[in-house]
């Protein structure tokens, strides 16, 4: 990849802090964040819940306004949504009026592609995550799993350079999930993207990212960040590494600790 | 092997006898038995004289239902009521449409409108008659009027509540994949609340039929409404009846018309589990 006089930080987040105004005062969401994610970069979020995980990927998305700080992308303040961020959510969020296809096809419909073009591009998304027999389906004809892989090749075929996923696999059964990791990790190496993803899960959290960044609660701080010297592709067989567990048993003692606290 | 195969058939025809005779029988069938035993015991009570005075039999009702059928009153009453029912019930619709998505998407409509709407709907529409006999006679468009105000309230609530039930997460989604105000209105919130919309015709109509057989009553020329009323004072029960079970049948066949309708349109919803 050339460089072209233009750092490689995809997305940069300095001194960040969010304050929620509540009705018993103001919960401070997050204080003082720095964060920077590489270009094509795959990096897991870790944290106790109500660290402010899902917050700071809501500012990142342009979903959600900072109280101070600065994030940017490509040396950019990001302003609102959109803008070559994709997210992927926990509840999946498939428009239920709209078949497989059109739901992949949206993002390409609202950058005005026609119809050709982008029927021919949802549907190699969909070949991709193994559902094109069913772009004629709709949602609720799916199960959790096949709806999570939708939303996955919907935020692909938009063709952002950043994926934001907010604990995309945390509602599937363990197999599901098991296979939607290796698929995900397919797809990164295959379309080559920046990805930030939460998760709660540890050993999901190393199997995926190139760093994992774990979170500590109330207010959510940065607390550590580690970088897994695995080599990619990994698979479910990852697992069984020995330098695989060492650094799950690493961070997850690391967030316990976390989880004490929030505890006490 | 032999054995093996034959115990299982044995239990399955076991299985076929152990289920009680009502959840082997179709639903349709059962439908049609329960209007036969009812038509039957209403036959059976007709015959009791001091009963047959006012609760007609059958055999009558069908016999007069075939004589006002030749003599044209009973069309020209139905196509009066059912002109009243749909004019200000699409009168109802055209406004409360686009009332519920200004209600539902900005606040300040909301603030302006909620309190006249929840305000007028505690009133049966009903009150009204008196107040629009006044102002617009006895003719048609006192009774589309009474109608229109009706099914106005009730459609304007449930479409309202239907736009502000839209799934925040889906407006987030079409939002992070590029939508303006514009998309996420027509493409999110027009399809989201659909089904609230057909929720809101259904109730609609029903009180539509309420309240047009009320307006009938109260005063009119022709009508189903007005056929009940006038038969009444001639004590032809028979045309009471007969003018009962057409307002019930023509009501059911709109419902059943507008669940086909939801079927056809919506059947995309998730079926709550």
């Amino acid at each position: 990849m050339m460089t072209t006089g233009k750092s490689d930080t995809k997305i940069k987040v300095n001194g960040l802090s969010k304050v929620f105004q509540g009705r018993n005062g103001d919960v401070i969401a997050l204080n003082n964040v720095d964060l920077e994610i590489k270009q094509n970069e795959f990096v897991c979020i870790v944290g106790p819940s109500g660290c402010g995980k899902s917050t700071l990927l809501n500012i990142i998305a342009g979903l959600e306004k900072k109280t101070s700080g600065s994030v940017l992308a490509d040396d950019k303040e990001i302003e609102g949504p959109g803008e070559g961020r994709g997210v992927v959510f926990q509840q999946y969020a498939l428009f239920p009026w709209k078949t497989v296809l059109k739901n992949v096809e949206f993002g390409l419909k609202l950058k005005g592609v026609d119809a050709v073009t982008r029927r021919k591009h949802a549907m190699e998304y969909l070949e991709l995550v193994g559902l094109k027999e069913f772009a004629h389906s709709y949602p609720k004809e799916l199960s959790g799993g096949m709806k999570q892989r939708v939303a996955i090749a919907r935020a692909f075929a938009a063709e952002p350079e950043v994926l934001l996923m907010d604990e995309p696999f945390g509602a599937l059964d363990a197999q599901t999930r098991a296979q939607l990791q290796e698929e995900l990790l397919n797809i990164w190496d295959n379309k080559k993207k920046t990805c930030f993803f939460i998760t709660h899960d540890v050993e999901e959290a190393v199997l995926l990212g190139q760093r994992v960044v774990i979170m500590s609660a109330r207010p959510g701080r940065i607390k550590e960040v580690i970088d897994v010297d695995i080599s990619y592709p990994r698979t479910q067989e990852t697992k069984l590494d020995p330098r695989f567990v060492e650094i799950k048993n690493e961070i997850w003692s690391k967030v316990y600790q976390e989880y004490l606290a929030v505890k006490k | 092997m032999q054995g093996e195969v034959n115990t299982e058939s044995v239990i399955q025809v076991q299985k076929e006898k152990q289920k009680p005779f009502w959840k082997r029988v179709d639903h349709r069938v059962m439908v049609f038995l329960s209007l036969v035993v009812g038509i039957l015991i209403w036959a059976l009570l007709s015959t009791i004289p001091s009963v047959n005075a006012i609760l007609t039999n059958p055999v009558t009702i069908a016999k007069t239902f075939v004589t006002e059928l030749s003599n044209q009153n009973l069309v020209t009453d139905i196509v009066a009521s059912i002109y009243r029912v749909l004019g200000g019930f699409f009168l109802g619709l055209l406004v409360a449409i686009p009332f519920a998505f200004l209600m539902g998407w900005y606040d300040i409509f909301r603030s302006l409108f909620e309190p006249w709407i929840q305000f007028f709907r505690t009133i049966p529409p009903i009150a009204l008659i008196p107040l629009v006999i006044v102002a617009l006679g006895v003719g048609e468009s006192a009774k589309i009027a009474v109608i229109f105000v009706a099914t106005f309230l009730v459609m304007v609530v449930s479409i309202y509540q239907g736009v502000r039930n839209v799934d925040p997460t889906l407006i987030k989604a079409a939002r992070v994949l590029g939508a303006t105000d514009k998309d996420i209105f027509l493409e999110v919130v027009v399809p989201a609340s659909f089904p609230y919309i057909l929720v809101g015709v259904r109730l609609g109509l029903a009180s539509a039929w309420t309240t047009l057989v009320a307006a009938e009553l109260t005063g009119a020329s022709k009508g189903l409404g007005n056929m009940i009323m006038e038969a009444g004072l001639y004590f032809r029960m028979d045309l009471v009846i007969l003018g009962i079970i057409l307002i019930g049948l023509i009501g059911f066949v709109m419902d059943k018309g507008v669940l086909w309708l939801e079927k056809k349109l919506a059947g995309w919803q998730e079926v709550s589990k």
